[in-house]
């Protein structure tokens, strides 16, 4: 047994999906020029009052009953002071008291564990704005600006109990999470794009002690692989610093990708936030009904969809897995499903073909061209042998680029198997012609000779013959 | 025909049988600054130009043959911390001593809809806290806390738009001799006003008679889509509600009010009193036992409020700023040579308050004790319409930080009551303010007790 637990917590910020910001009319489009999504409102002018966007108190509604949380239907909005020129107001509007949801808990799979996760909170705030350094980095540049078009953004901080323990539960903690609000429509959670934002409190201490450690947080992680891996490491490093017999400082930590390490990045004082109730936003006062009509509109949710595939549908837990773990996956599934029966086929194709081209050009799905139907023809032009597996394969990566049928992409490129059994005669005949040593070794009983000859047949039509015929022709050829 | 010294409604008579313009009107009012303002310095900011155009407009659709408001071609003038686009808006600080909002304030708005002609901004406190400090140099105006009442008594402006956080309303309508109403808080959208104590903070009207003010209110109340605290309650025409009839009506008498102010001002209140017995009103003594805490709990929200609204004063993207070598530097020296000495001692207090270790011991304290005043008013009101006490300060000049009848204007801010001060007359020399408090939203019990008043003391020697 090891002689340290790692004690890890994750606190992750999750932009809503609303169109417009969460106390004024600004839109939320991303990558817009600095400065354009701005108003009185959002730059925290003297006199601007905000009202609040229902429809971000929906979405955040929904991520916490989506999280077996506890909706609070008497909510209220708080204000955190802090000074930062990226932070118009001088606080922030968040919940501090009282937040939207609380106490629920996501059942994630580690290290084939299976564990529940409680979480603490989920409570909405605003977004400060950002800061853009003259030459990247703010400890080499002359100036700084400031962009302002996510001040106001509005968003929901989902906050775990510190209940995990590795790097890897972290990382399906965040996989589980994503696929949730992707399902439940609360965000884009695109991590690249700042949607989905994850910090975490790490501190060790021996294991069976009761007694909380000193912690790091760790910030700047761009990624869940490198949420896992500044994880490991973070632990790994506050481990050695105990057994050297120091101890471990309350501080902020920064992950650098490149080196693969954590740094020190400002020592963790208790900030004193002078939270206080924020006077110039109306409470928010939810009714039960409401809140089971938000219940109403949670779709079915990962865990219950991979249930659903393995058992209508007959798919191995692994493959229900892999294609629940992103809603859009699994509508791609379930659609291709409705034109081709073979389950498991279509998963082979999905967690084979589609995710590697994906993962091979960082591509979303919904930025490929391939489409359910598409799939499914192909499948059924594969299973009548007009085209091989290995064509198919091809074709596939032509439908992702360019989403036409396959049909069409197997005639214009040439690609059908060739069915003529007068023309694989020939090529057959041919090919006994030019290669009389296999020829005989076969017939004197080297079964495995047969596999050379039908590698030439199946050069000689560059591809385009059925294997199996070509096999059973030759067979049948070499015998008489 | 002194046109500056006349009641709106009058004006509005006058321009509506094509007997003045609004450019003479206008004109009047820009003469009479001309020849006060060195003495009264009630203006921080006049638009003459401005106004005249705007004048000339209103006459302009006058002569069109447009049915037009009755606030149409009415010289107004706004207190400086209610944002005018394109008008500097200053707080009277050196904080804010360039900053032209880009938008108008929702009443400025609605009142600009009505053709009322802005003269310019008054004079205030720094940010309604207290006096600028006078070495801060040219750029900084010499603050004067009543502004507002000052331009109304000396008819610099017909009207003016206010704003209450602590009184300060309607204890310089009091020391002015003019008419003020904090109304209920939610009646008026506070979009614009630059938040001081946002649970505290209303906007009202400072006039020099009843009439007047239910014409400002028609034009300033209501609902507005921007400002989440501004209630979606029903307005009524207010000038329906100018009935000279206060036979029935429940009066009371808060006695630790009267306990709290000089005793020549607990007489005012109590022969202002008989006087109400005489036209009909029931008046009768009751008791508000919280009282005597509303203005230390008073003092300690509004600080920790400030604390925080006073925070976006950075120097980061507006007003006044003192570069430095760093950013912390930047925003310390900014904020240290911005504020006058009374804003700052009021941002430290408040962030004193607030600090974990005094939060419950100060902060949630005060949260408490503002209930326990609510529940005092909630208790009267349910044996009385209306209440009658002085304005705080009820004797003119008194300093107010150190007077404790500000206790009788804070605790209508506390628990967001509408709250009239009315002229009571000279007292000593001084003029002396009446105020009436009513019902959460019940602006018309105010209106109809206040003109009955006017109606029936038009004897009394106005200053």
């Amino acid at each position: 047994m090891d002689r340290y637990e790692a004690v890890i917590g994750l606190e992750v910020h999750v932009e809503l999906k609303t169109k417009t910001k969460l106390f004024c009319g600004c839109s939320t489009e991303f990558g817009q020029a600095p400065n354009t999504q701005v108003c009185p409102v959002c730059l925290g002018l003297p006199g601007s009052t905000g009202v609040l966007n229902k429809k971000a108190v929906e979405l955040a509604a929904r991520a916490g009953l989506a999280l077996n949380c506890q909706i609070n239907t008497d909510t209220w909005f708080d204000r955190k002071n802090y000074y930062y020129p990226d932070l118009p107001k001088g606080f922030q509007i968040t919940q501090v008291f009282q937040p939207i949801a609380v106490q629920g808990y996501l059942d994630i799979k580690a290290e084939d564990r299976d564990k529940r996760v409680n979480i603490n909170r989920v409570h909405i705030e605003e977004d400060p704005g950002k800061l853009v350094h003259a030459s990247g980095s703010i400890m080499t540049s002359r100036a700084s600006f400031v962009d302002y078009n996510r001040s106001g953004v509005p968003l929901v901080e989902i906050v775990s109990e510190p209940e995990l323990r590795s790097g890897a539960e972290a990382k399906a903690y965040l996989e589980k999470l994503k696929a949730i609000l992707e399902y439940t429509g609360v965000s884009d959670v695109k991590m690249e794009e700042g949607s989905l934002r994850c910090d975490a409190n790490i501190s060790v201490r021996p294991s069976g002690s009761a007694i909380l450690g000193a912690k790091a947080e760790i910030k700047n992680m761009n990624s869940f692989r490198a949420v896992q891996r500044a994880i490991e490491y973070e632990v790994e490093r506050q481990i050695e610093v105990l057994e050297e017999g120091d101890s471990v400082t309350q501080e902020t930590r920064t992950w650098d990708e490149s080196q693969g390490i954590t740094m020190a990045m400002r020592s963790k004082e208790d900030v004193d936030y002078r939270c206080f109730i924020e006077q110039e936003i109306a409470p928010v006062e939810l009714t039960a009904d409401w809140v089971e009509n938000m219940r109403a509109t949670i779709p079915e949710l990962p865990d219950a969809r991979r249930r659903r595939l393995v058992d209508e549908h007959g798919l191995p837990d692994y493959d229900a897995g892999v294609i629940t773990s992103s809603l859009s996956l699994a509508e791609f599934f379930e659609a291709t499903l409705e034109k081709y029966e073979d389950a498991k086929k279509i998963s082979n194709w999905i967690m084979g073909e589609l995710l590697r081209l994906l993962n091979a050009r960082g591509m979303e799905l919904g930025e490929s061209k391939v489409t359910p139907g598409g799939l499914a023809s192909l499948l059924q032009l594969i299973d009548k042998g007009t085209i091989s597996n290995k064509m198919g394969k091809k074709v596939f990566a032509v439908m992702f680029q360019e989403g036409r049928e396959p049909q069409q992409i197997v005639k214009e490129k040439g690609l059908s198997q060739i069915s003529d059994v007068d023309r694989l005669a020939e090529i057959i005949a041919e090919v006994i012609g030019k290669n009389p040593k296999p020829v005989a070794d076969f017939q004197s009983g080297k079964e495995q000779a047969i596999g050379f000859l039908v590698g030439q047949v199946m050069k000689a039509t560059k591809g385009q013959a059925n294997p199996g015929a070509v096999n059973s022709m030759l067979r049948e050829r070499l015998a008489k | 025909m002194d046109l500056h010294t006349l009641p709106v409604y009058r004006l509005s008579e006058l321009m509506a049988r094509k007997e003045v313009s609004s450019e003479e009107i206008t004109r009047a009012h820009l003469e009479c600054i001309n020849r006060t303002e060195d003495r009264v310095k009630a203006m921080v900011t006049v638009t003459a130009e401005a106004a005249l155009d705007q004048a000339r407009a209103v006459d302009d659709r006058r002569a069109a043959g447009e049915e037009l408001s009755s606030l149409a071609g009415v010289p107004m003038a706004i207190i400086d911390n209610i944002c005018t686009m394109g008008v500097k808006t200053t707080c009277a600080s050196h904080m804010l001593y360039n900053f032209i909002p880009p938008y108008d304030a929702e009443v400025v708005s609605r009142l600009k809809d009505t053709g009322a002609i802005l003269m310019g901004k008054c004079n205030m406190d720094e940010f309604s806290i207290g006096p600028a400090d006078e070495e801060r140099g040219p750029q900084a105006p010499a603050s004067r806390s009543d502004g507002g009442a000052a331009a109304v008594a000396a008819g610099e402006a017909a009207f003016v738009l206010g704003a209450d956080t602590e009184g300060s309303l309607r204890q310089s309508a009091a020391r002015c001799g003019v008419i003020g109403l904090k109304p209920t808080y939610g009646r008026v959208s506070r979009y614009g006003l630059i938040s001081y104590a946002s649970s505290l903070d209303q906007i009202g009207p400072l006039v020099r008679d009843m009439q007047d003010l239910a014409l400002v209110l028609n034009a300033i109340c209501g609902h507005d889509a921007r400002d989440s605290t501004a209630a979606a309650v029903k307005v009524p025409d207010y000038r329906k509600c100018l009935i000279n009839d206060v036979r029935g009506l429940k009066v009371g008498l808060p006695l630790e009010y009267l306990a709290h102010v000089e005793p020549q001002s607990a007489a005012v209140v109590r022969q202002a009193a008989d006087r109400l017995a005489e036209l009909g009103a029931i008046c009768r003594e009751v008791s508000m036992p919280h009282t005597a805490y509303a203005l230390p709990a008073h003092y300690i929200i509004s600080a920790a409020e400030a604390s925080s609204n006073l925070a976006r004063y950075d120097g980061v993207r507006y007003g006044f700023r003192v570069d430095d070598e760093d950013v912390q530097g930047m925003f310390s020296k900014s904020r240290g040579r911005g504020f006058g000495r009374a804003v700052k001692t009021r941002i430290m207090l408040g962030t004193y308050v607030l600090s974990a270790a005094n939060y419950d011991d100060y902060y949630v304290k005060a949260l408490k004790t503002r209930t326990l005043v609510q529940q005092d008013f909630e208790r009267v009101f349910e044996k009385c319409d209306c209440l009658l006490a002085p304005t705080g300060s009820g004797i003119a000049c008194c300093d107010p930080a150190a007077d404790l009848s500000a206790t009788c204007d804070v605790a209508a801010n506390l628990a967001g009551l509408p709250s009239l001060s009315l002229p009571f007359g000279l007292v000593d020399g001084l003029p002396v303010g009446l105020q009436f408090m009513a019902r959460h939203f019940d602006e018309e019990v105010l209106l109809r007790v206040g003109y009955t008043w006017q109606e029936n003391t038009k004897h009394k020697n106005k200053p």
